[in-house]
């Protein structure tokens, strides 16, 4: 049986990716979860998985080729059983894909050159602006191919094409999403207390970071408060597949990325530490998975680094609710009846009210803060 | 070692966490990580560098008193005794 592997989708705001390398050919054996392109996004470059095993028949389209969402980029003969699908298909189409521009029936500009160029590839030409004068022909007569174009386009500025699709998401938030916004100041002391405990314990490159006890408490929040979890799109809320929270991570070269830790809820803290650190690392060097862009449930920002007492987020769309963390500053606290120094921080939820309501939102937050007390139980 | 080998393994292990920072302007007596532009998770790295060049691992309860690349430096060489 013939299989169809497709251009995925990333996120809300992706309608389009370039293919820029194969890293499988014709023949080749591939299983589930094996990388098989790199995908040049607003994102960044992207490696994107493969979710069924057999061999490629045949690879679609070139490198360097922008195709829309849903594109077919190659076949694969399935062997045996159909592997399931990957949980990102679950996720709501959040935008429709981009209709491949058809190609002129007619040159629409006249010879600039007297170089042989078809149409279609002197129009793309004038499309990127592209002096067809400096191309080096590649087609078999010694003419100039729409590759031999697409090779030479200036490709954009990766900080214009990422400051762009926040652009796209951000405004999609504010224009469709009727956010409401509660905010809720945890004494985080004893947990904090408890975490340097551990960390004396353990090598320095092992210590856990407080944002790990943040995921943690917001992924068991999850586990009682499903519904802030997931999409809304079409109309309805989709839960999500797992409890896969997106952290907001900015790149050196500016922009933000939000990968997805899977399954947030699972596994040990310092599993949970290894993977926060292994994903920022990854999304700042440009190295993230297909996987990890497209099918986060919630995100979490933190702006506790540079200061900020209280984040006010704007939730990414079709995800239903963003939780932010401030900084961690240490205050005068009443403590039965008595004012003592303790470290607290102030953690916001922003939220869909489409999906949920205050009340709701005041319980979850409400919950975060249970489970941000209680680490010992992570 | 001296105090000049501490500063530069030191500024190695900055290079590799922050390779677009330009080492040569750091002042040294502001916070290396408005300097850096680094988070808390970029400086335990820079942490983690520093105990595999020089095998001195920082202190958790001691972050407070290396906040600088000055400090940093100082806190390091009082450990290998350098001079």
């Amino acid at each position: 049986m013939i299989a169809n592997f497709e251009m995925p989708s990333l996120g809300a705001d992706m309608e389009a990716g370039t293919l820029i390398e194969w890293l499988v050919k014709p023949g080749d054996r591939v299983k589930s979860g094996d990388i098989v392109a790199v995908v040049e996004t607003q994102k960044g470059a992207i490696d994107v998985e493969i979710y069924q095993a057999g061999v490629i028949a045949e690879l679609k389209v070139a490198p360097m080729t922008e195709v829309p969402v849903g594109t077919v980029l190659a076949t694969l003969e399935v062997e045996g059983a159909v592997a399931p699908p990957p949980e990102p298909a679950a996720a709501p189409k959040p935008e429709p894909a981009v209709a491949p521009k058809p190609e002129p029936a007619v040159a629409i500009a006249p010879p600039s050159s007297r170089a042989k160029i078809s149409p279609r590839a002197r129009k793309l030409a004038a499309d990127l602006g592209v002096a067809i004068e400096t191309l080096t022909p590649t087609g078999a007569d010694g003419s100039i191919t729409v590759d031999d174009v697409q090779r030479a386009a200036p490709r954009p500025d990766a900080a214009t094409s990422m400051r762009e699709a926040i652009a796209a998401a951000m405004s999609r938030a504010n224009r469709e999403i009727p956010h409401y916004h509660l905010a809720h100041t945890v004494d985080i002391e004893s947990a904090l207390t408890w975490l340097e405990a551990d960390n004396a314990q353990r090598k320095i490159a092992d210590r856990v970071l407080p944002v790990a006890l943040f995921l943690r408490a917001v992924a068991r929040a999850l586990r009682e408060h499903p519904t802030f979890g997931g999409w809304y799109d079409g109309g309805r809320f989709t839960p999500g597949p797992g409890i896969h929270i997106g952290l907001a991570v900015a790149r050196r070269d500016g922009g933000l990325v939000n990968p997805a830790l899977h399954d947030a809820d699972a596994g040990s803290l310092s599993e949970l530490m290894s993977r926060i650190a292994d994903v920022t690392q990854r999304a700042r060097s440009g190295a993230l998975r297909a996987s990890e862009l497209s099918d986060v449930t919630i995100t979490i920002t933190s702006l506790g680094d540079r200061g900020v007492d209280v984040v006010h987020p704007i939730i990414h769309p079709p995800q239903v609710a963003i939780v932010g963390v401030g900084t961690i500053s240490r205050r005068a606290w009443v403590v039965e009846d008595r004012v003592e120094p303790r470290r607290v921080v102030t953690l916001t939820l922003g939220a869909d009210h489409r999906v949920t309501d205050g009340h709701q939102g005041a319980r979850f937050l409400q919950s975060i803060a249970h489970h941000l007390a209680h680490p010992e139980s992570s | 070692m001296t105090n000049v080998d501490v500063r530069s393994a030191i500024l190695q292990a900055i290079a590799e966490v922050a390779p677009e920072a330009n080492l040569s302007a750091l002042v040294g007596t502001v916070d290396l990580r408005d300097e850096l532009d680094i988070d808390s998770m970029d400086f335990l790295r820079v942490l983690v560098g520093i105990d595999e060049r020089l095998g001195v691992a920082v202190a958790e309860r001691d972050y407070a008193d290396v906040t600088t690349l000055d400090a940093l430096v100082a806190y390091v060489a009082s450990r290998k005794g350098a001079a």
